[in-house]
Order: C-alpha cells, then structure tokens, then sequence
C-alpha cells in the first residue's frame, strides 16, 4: 500500500496486502521479502517459501477475483505476477543473491563474467586448447577434454558449496561494512559460477557435436 | 465424487459453462450437484465434431450433420480448423498438404478460408461451433449461457489464444478464462483419484500433442513444466493412412482420385473407421465404395504400427524436454494420465509406458476429460468450487529484439503465470518520437528462428537528446498466457501511448465487425425462423377455412358475415409472403375473429349431429 490509505474505505494500513477493516486487495508490495513476509536473508527454508507461495496463491490468484470490483481484478493480476516472479527468484539460490546484490547497487551485468577469473587462467587455457584440438578433428584431444570437463564439474560443485558459507555471513553480519563485504565476496563467486558454467556448456556442445 | 466443498449460498448468478474446442471433436459441460457433466445436444450424443458447413442463403450446418456435407459439399465444408487458427497463410503450407481447403485470396494479412461463395477466416468458423455448444447448452439448463471457460492446447502461442478468445467473442461468449488442455484434464482426475503427488499428462488428440507436468498438493494443481508440438496429432495418423490408399488405387484402377472432393473425403471416412477398428482388432479392411467401384485392402495392426511409428516418436522428445525442464526422472512421476482420443491406439500407450516406466491411466473417457475439467475450472471460477486452483505456466519464452538480429529473452518459458517483466526503453537518436519493440515467443536466439507476436510502437516520447528519454515497460502474461504491454514514462511519470500492432490474427475492429455480423445473423435466423412459425399457422387457418366453406354452416351466416370472412382472409394471404412476422399473426387474429361465428355454428351442427349420431 504506497499511500498508507486503503483505496476502499480509507482506512489507514500500511504495508498489508488486505486492509484490515474492510478486507479488500491493496496494491501489492514490490518488494519480494517483504511480500513473502520473510526477513531479508540469503538463506531461505524452502519448504517454508513453497508453504507461503501456495497460500498466498489461493488468497490473490485471479480466477478467486471473477467476480470481484474491476480494482481488485487488476490488484490481483499484479500481486499474482509478483507472487510468481517473486517465487522464481527467491527459490533460486543464485537468482535470490543477485536480487540483494541488486538492491544493494551492486551492478551484476553479464559482461563481468567474460573476464577470466584469475585462479582459473592456466585451467581455462588449457580446455581452451583441447577444445580447439577436438573442433579440428583431433578426437586424441576428447579424452583429456573430459577430463576436464570433471574437473570443471567439481569446481563448480566447489563454488556452490563457498556460496552455502558467504550466505551464512551475510545473514549473520553484525554491521553493514560486514554486510558490504559478504555481498562483495557473493559477487566475486557469482561471476566465477557464471564463468565456469559457460565453459561447460561450450564443452557439452562440442562433446556431443560429434558423438563417438 | 465427495471431494468438493460446494458453495451455493451465491444466487442469481449467470452459469459459465466449459468447453473443450477440440479439432476432431467439442463438447460443453458444466457443474452440477454431483460433479462435472456433459451437456449433450438434442440428438443424444455428447460429441460435436468440429465439422462446419456454409449453406447458400447464408446459414451454417455443424457437427453430425456436416459429417455427411464433408463428402457430399467437400467446397464449402471444413473440418479441423483449430489447426489453422492464429497462423498466417506462410506456416499452413505443410497443413494445406494434408488439407482440402481453399486458401481465399487476401489471405496474405489474415489467413481466410473459401466456403462456397464467400470467405471466412478460422475464429468465425470456430465460432460457428461455439454457437452450437452455446445453443445445447441453453436448451439443455433453459437458461442463457453468457460466460465459458474454453480449452486450449497448453503449446498454443499468443496469436493462437486470442484467436480462440476472438472465436468466442464472435460467438456471443464471454471468455472468462483460457485453460491448458492437460491442465484441465488433471483437474477432472484429481477429483476422485490422487491428490498429492506428481502427474504427467499425455494429451494426443487430432491435431496438437501437448505433454504437462504437474505437481498436485492440497487442491492446487502446480505445472511445473509443459512442451509440445502444435501440429501433431490423429490428423496425421489418417493422412498418411490417406495418400498411401490413394496410391494403391491409383495403381488399380489407373486413376488419380486425390482432386475429388467427394471421392477423398469418402475414403477418409474409410481410412478413419479402420484406424480405429486397430485399436481393438488385431487386423481389419480399409473398405471404400466410390461410384459403383471398390477397393478393400487388408491392414494388419502390426503394418499400421510401422506405418506411424515416426509419428508417435515425435512426441518422445517434447516428453524428455518437459521433464528436463521440470527437473525431475520417469521414476519420480506417480502417475500418467491419457487424453485424447489418439490415445486409444495400442502403440501410443506402448510408447507412453516405455517412456514413463507406468501404467497409464485412461479410466476417465479421453475424449470427454478435458471438457469435464473446465466445467470444474468454470466452477472455481463462479466461487462454487473453493478448494482448487490451477498454477497454470506459459509454454513459451517470451523475448524482444535487440541489435543484430537476436532475441532477449524477458519471460522464460514454464514460468508461473500471470507473470512480468520489465525494461526500461531509451532513444538512439535526438528528438526521437518513437520506440519501436518487437516482441517474440520461442526458444531460439535469432529473431528469424521466433514467432513474431507483436510489433509494440511507444508514441508521443518528449523530443529529447538521445539516450535520455526512460520509459518503462511492462510485459504482462496473464492467467490466459495472452500478453499484454503498459508503458509509463519515468521521468513524467505518465502513461506512455502504445499502439499494438499484431503479427497475426484480427485487430479488434475486424472483431467487433465479426461480432455484429454474426449478431444480426442470429437475429435475422431469429427473425427468419419466426416468419415460417407464423406461416405455418396461417397454414392451418386458411385449411381450416376452406373446409368450412363446404360445410352448411357456411350458407347460415349473413352475408356480410361472409364478406367479412373473405375480407381478412385476402389481408392475410397479401401479407403471408412478406418478412414481418408480426404483421402475419396480427392478420391471422383477424381472420379467427371474424370467423368465429362460423366455427360456433359449425360447433353446434357438429354437436347436434352427434347427438343424432349422424356423420357430417
């Protein structure tokens, strides 16, 4: 409710989704967390977050607004969007980091991921290689390419597993330079997520291109 | 059937009905006391097939009786129009190999059909089977039936939806809501079978395959993920049946039947009737009488496998993607369900139980699930049925163009609807009026590789340098997964002018021009069905009156009273063959009045006669 003022009755309710006197649809909040009713933290209870989508979903969705005034119809119609776009992101655990990095004025564009993560430059450099070898035909180079391939695969594994812990520190940070730096240090392992997983699905598609 | 909890506390309110539009067969149903039923229509039979005909002089036959116009009237009867709804004229060029329709000129803006002497386009034909139901449903409740719930293959693109919500517009219906062929059907099975767990729902009928993956907890009906191929289905079946028939007679009897009309519809019927002879035979006779001729061919179960082996497998890929997509393994599905009459054959099951590693289930009829599952959603919908609800999700990426030619993606596909996103538009050059967007649906990366939706042009934009102008876009799929755009100025904070321009399918004039037409036809078969009803009982008074003159009766009345008799009778006759019905029976009152006299007397000789016991 952005004024405060139920639209209906006049009532004043902030921050509901239903006024509290005379129980009609408000404008949705916007804010995912705050929608959900969930405290703004990295890590989320799952089951939880699916509990409160379906009741949300059965109290806003339109097809329980048929009949409901032509201002409840389209209140219902974007809280119901909000709802479902607000449940897609926040039960992704990357998708959720990069929507607090987001508001936090962390810029998150795709093009950071381009840049080699220097820890993997020798990595990187070498499946580059036998990436070439096998598009040129070499099939001696498929071999160690899947190789790397599960090297690749298990740092990935490695980076998922360093996000479980950054999330941690966010949630528990005591103040926000603390706060800052947790996020920091998400954005650093996002953007190397990110890279492998490109690296991966370029080797995938070479790896399959030509079935043995 | 005691899962419900039922409201009925809402009176007066208008009945929405459900209605499977499907390209073989529909059907209407609504919710009763016990549950969802079909509605039949006044021949008994539940089934309408999507079989149109345009008569001469303007008014249409649907259904059965079209069955027999396909051969007899092959150039103005359609059947399976579904598969030509929300397309152009350049994607039915693989559909016009299978079909014998006309293809009107024109057609390159909106795709337009020639039915004898005059041209439709798809929704007015499916419209015409919309009005159908519609009647069934009004003679069967003896109400009027406003407001529907209309199924759509869940694959159905945007242009394909609002062609199906323009075909009910046209029809007189208020659309209220779009449902997923599979979700619709899982909605009619969880009524008595699980209702907790994860559904696959294999739904083969004549035209579109779709697969959906549901997950089913406490009432709600959750797709996780769905995919498809929106031509792909019996159709094909019996096509292939088709030409492989013509060939052989071609060979036999030296002649090439594949332009006659009439001949090729027959041996369809032919080729149909013998499909489905397979499904519990193990061999049967394609058996075609054409102009005194014959041909009978021998068809075993195991040669028709053969024949559409390639058919049935092209749904194993949609199946594999769905549940990809879903992120879940054949072992974790509990249950699949069969829709569609296609999923009779014995193969399709076969591939449906190698795929799923299941039994499937089929107990309810395929060919009436997806109708009784929206009558259920029209339920949720009026407020009587409280403890459902269908997450329904769209099937397609949604996407813009950007530079060089490639698609950014907004909306991925399977994702929860109504959903949205938002972008915000800047200019490239100073003083630049216009944005113009150009939104797709697809899953590839190239514009070329999409289907164009719609062209959005934001107007009237503050002439200001380049790159300083926000204006805000919102992309909204709704709960019918039809898109909508709003767009707002940011700095303004205004509403931004949108002028839509749709890829396919009618603007919403041509619709409203549709609507009237097909209103003041209704009205004029209105008319035109009131007019003989008044002609018929004119009819019967002027028999009557000409028997009398021969009775004695008649020489007992004054002659002014005979005067008077003639004198309405002639007023009558002047205006028996006009169009004012009104007219007719005011005239028909007239001559009753003045003959009343004559009928008493006839009356009284009758009575006394009798009492005589004397005939007259």
């Amino acid at each position: 409710m952005g004024t405060g003022y139920c639209w209906r009755c006049g009532g004043s309710d902030p921050e509901s989704l239903f006024c509290k006197y005379c129980n009609s649809l408000q404008a949705p909040i916007t804010d995912y967390y705050n929608f959900f009713g969930l405290p703004k933290k990295l890590t989320i209870d799952l089951d939880d977050l699916q509990r409160r989508f379906y009741n949300l979903s059965r109290s806003l969705h339109p097809d329980h607004y048929t009949r409901a005034t032509p201002q409840e119809r389209q209140y219902s119609l974007e809280a119901t969007s909000i709802l479902n776009d607000g449940y897609r992101i926040l039960r992704d655990p990357v998708q959720r980091a990069e929507y607090i990095l987001k508001e936090a004025g962390f810029d998150i564009g795709e093009q950071r991921s381009k840049d080699v993560p220097p820890e993997l430059l020798e990595e990187v450099f070498e499946l580059n290689m036998q990436l070439d070898e096998l598009r040129s035909g070499d099939e001696d180079a498929r071999r160690p390419l899947e190789e790397s391939r599960e090297r690749f695969t298990g740092l990935q594994q490695d980076v998922d597993r360093q996000l479980v812990g950054l999330f941690l520190a966010y949630d528990s940070a005591r103040s926000p330079e603390a706060a800052h730096k947790a996020l920091a240090d998400i954005r650093a392992v996002l953007n190397r997520r990110r890279y492998i997983r490109n690296l991966l699905r370029e080797v995938d598609k070479e790896l399959t291109a030509r079935p043995v | 059937m005691g899962t419900f909890q039922i409201d009925f506390s809402a009176a007066q309110k208008k009945r929405i009905v459900g209605i499977d539009l499907g390209t073989t067969n529909s059907l209407v149903a609504f919710m009763d006391l016990t549950g969802p039923t079909v509605i039949p229509g006044a021949d008994g039979s539940n089934l309408v097939p999507s079989v149109v005909s345009y008569q001469p002089g303007g008014s249409f036959v649907v259904g059965n009786p079209a069955q027999r116009l396909l051969i007899d009237q092959p150039d103005r009867t359609v059947y399976s129009v579904k598969r030509l709804m929300g397309r152009g004229i350049e994607d039915v060029g693989e559909e016009l190999r299978l079909f014998p329709f006309h293809i009107a000129s024109g057609s390159e803006q909106v795709l337009k059909l020639q039915l004898g002497d005059r041209t439709f386009t798809p929704p007015e034909i499916s419209a015409q089977v919309l009005r159908t139901l519609k009647a069934q449903a009004e003679a069967f409740l003896n109400e009027e039936v406003p407001q529907a719930v209309i199924t759509v293959p869940a694959y159905f693109n945007d242009g394909q939806r609002q062609a199906t919500k323009d075909a009910g517009r046209i029809a007189g219906l208020e659309v209220l809501r779009l449902v997923n062929e599979p979700t619709a059907a899982s909605l009619a099975y969880g009524l008595d079978k699980r209702n907790e767990g994860v559904v696959a729902v294999y739904d083969l009928g004549g035209g579109t395959f779709d697969i959906s993956i549901l997950r089913l907890h406490e009432g709600i009906f959750e797709v996780l993920a769905t995919n498809g191929d929106t031509h792909l289905g019996g159709d094909d079946i019996d096509h292939r049946l088709l030409a492989i028939a013509l060939e052989d007679i071609a060979s036999e009897w030296k002649e090439d039947l594949s332009h006659n009309g009439e001949a090729v519809q027959t041996l369809r019927r032919a080729v149909i009737e013998a499909k489905h002879r397979l499904s519990t035979l193990p061999q049967t006779t394609i058996d075609f009488d054409y102009r005194g001729r014959r041909y009978r061919r021998e068809l075993t179960r195991d040669r028709f496998e053969n024949l559409i082996k390639d058919i049935v497998d092209r749904t194993i890929g949609p199946c594999r993607q769905a549940m990809h997509d879903a992120g879940l393994h054949a072992d974790q599905i509990d249950e699949v369900v069969l829709v569609g009459g296609s999923t009779r054959i014995p193969l399709v099951r076969q591939a449906v139980r190698n795929l799923f590693k299941a039994e499937p289930h089929s107990e309810l009829n395929p060919d009436e699930v997806v109708a009784l599952g929206a009558a259920v959603q029209a339920g949720i919908l009026a407020g009587d049925v409280q403890d459902k609800l269908l997450l329904d999700v769209t099937p397609l990426s949604l996407g813009i163009e950007t530079m060089g030619g490639v698609v950014s993606k907004l909306i991925h596909r399977n994702s929860t609807i109504p959903a949205s996103a938002t972008e915000v538009f800047t200019t490239s050059v100073d003083g630049q009026r216009n944005v113009l967007i150009h939104v797709l649906q697809g899953e590839r990366e190239l514009v070329k590789d999409n289907r164009s939706l719609a062209r959005f042009d934001l107007k009237d934009i503050d002439p200001l340098p380049a790159g300083m102008p926000r204006i805000e876009v919102r992309f909204l799929i709704d709960a019918n997964g039809i898109l909508s755009v709003t767009a707002r100025d940011q700095r303004m904070g205004k509403e931004q002018t949108i002028e839509v321009k749709p890829s396919y399918g009618l603007t919403d004039e041509q619709v409203e021009a549709m609507i009237e037409e097909s209103f003041e036809k209704a009205e004029e078969d209105i008319a035109a069905r009131q007019v003989r009803e008044a002609r018929v009982e004119a009819d019967t008074i002027l028999r009557a009156l000409e028997k009398a003159k021969a009775n004695d009766a008649w020489l007992d009345l004054t002659d002014d009273e005979r005067m008077r008799i003639d004198a309405a009778c002639n007023e009558l006759l002047t205006v028996y063959h006009g169009d004012d019905h009104h007219l007719i029976r005011a005239k028909i009152e007239q001559l009753d009045h003045a003959g009343r006299k004559l009928a008493e007397l006839m009356m009284n000789t009758a009575v006394k006669s009798a009492l005589k016991g004397t005939k007259i």
